[in-house]
């Protein structure tokens, strides 16, 4: 088992894919998940997580398993 | 109901097949409805098309999430909201949402409400074709 990891809009754009995948090991919360993905890059302002399709904070807790999502804010409407 | 579609769609036409099949005729008293369409500007700048993206799953999951929050409020009979994907112009209607209810005031409110909170909350993205080059949106307007 192990993260999955996707990005979605500018921030796929700039990451240049759409997804990732990560052991499990390597990140306990969104925030390491993002450095580990980035190679510790900074992330852009303003970015949104979620877990599972649920919005979080980057603090939280990630486990084997979860799909953990980065994107801009929503504009749909 | 919610729907997330590809194609063009009339929005007054999809409103009237989805009236028809109600199961509650004769008990509501206001149907209040919003459509949003596509604009030829934005920014100072004339926009010739859009791509639409969203989180396949993630999207469906908050619409409903939102429909489930304004009926907690504002109780009502049904709600519908259809909104647009993929490749947009110009007066394309990009999303409808539609509340039936017994009184005016809950349609009035839960619908202002689901479309206020799509527009913060649920996970679509909107990207700009211009006369040169194209670039993503990057907060709502009101």
């Amino acid at each position: 088992m192990s993260i999955n990891v996707r990005y979605f809009a500018s921030l796929r754009e700039h990451m240049g894919k759409a997804d990732d995948r990560l052991e499990a090991d390597l990140a306990k919360t969104v925030g390491e998940v993002w450095a580990c993905v980035s190679k510790d890059m900074d992330m852009p302002a303003n970015t949104l997580c979620a877990i599972n399709m649920e919005y979080v904070d980057a603090g939280h807790v990630v486990k084997d398993g979860d799909e953990v999502a980065f994107f801009p804010p929503v504009t749909g409407g | 109901m919610i729907q997330i579609r590809t194609d063009r769609f009339d929005p007054w036409a999809e409103l009237q097949q989805y009236q028809q099949q109600l199961s509650f005729k004769g008990k509501y008293g206001a149907t209040a409805v919003f459509v949003g369409s596509m604009r030829d500007f934005n920014e100072g700048d004339e926009v010739r098309a859009m791509t639409l993206e969203h989180y396949p799953g993630m999207t469906e999951k908050h619409l409903e999430k939102i429909i489930q929050q304004a009926e907690q409020q504002w109780p009502f009979l049904d709600a519908l909201i259809v909104h647009r994907v993929g490749n947009i112009l110009p007066d394309d209607s990009i999303v409808v949402v539609a509340v039936w209810s017994a009184h005016r005031a809950n349609a009035f409110n839960a619908s202002r409400y689901i479309m206020e909170e799509l527009k913060s909350k649920a996970p679509f993205w909107k990207k700009e074709t211009l006369a040169q080059g194209s670039r993503w949106v990057e907060k709502n307007s009101s």
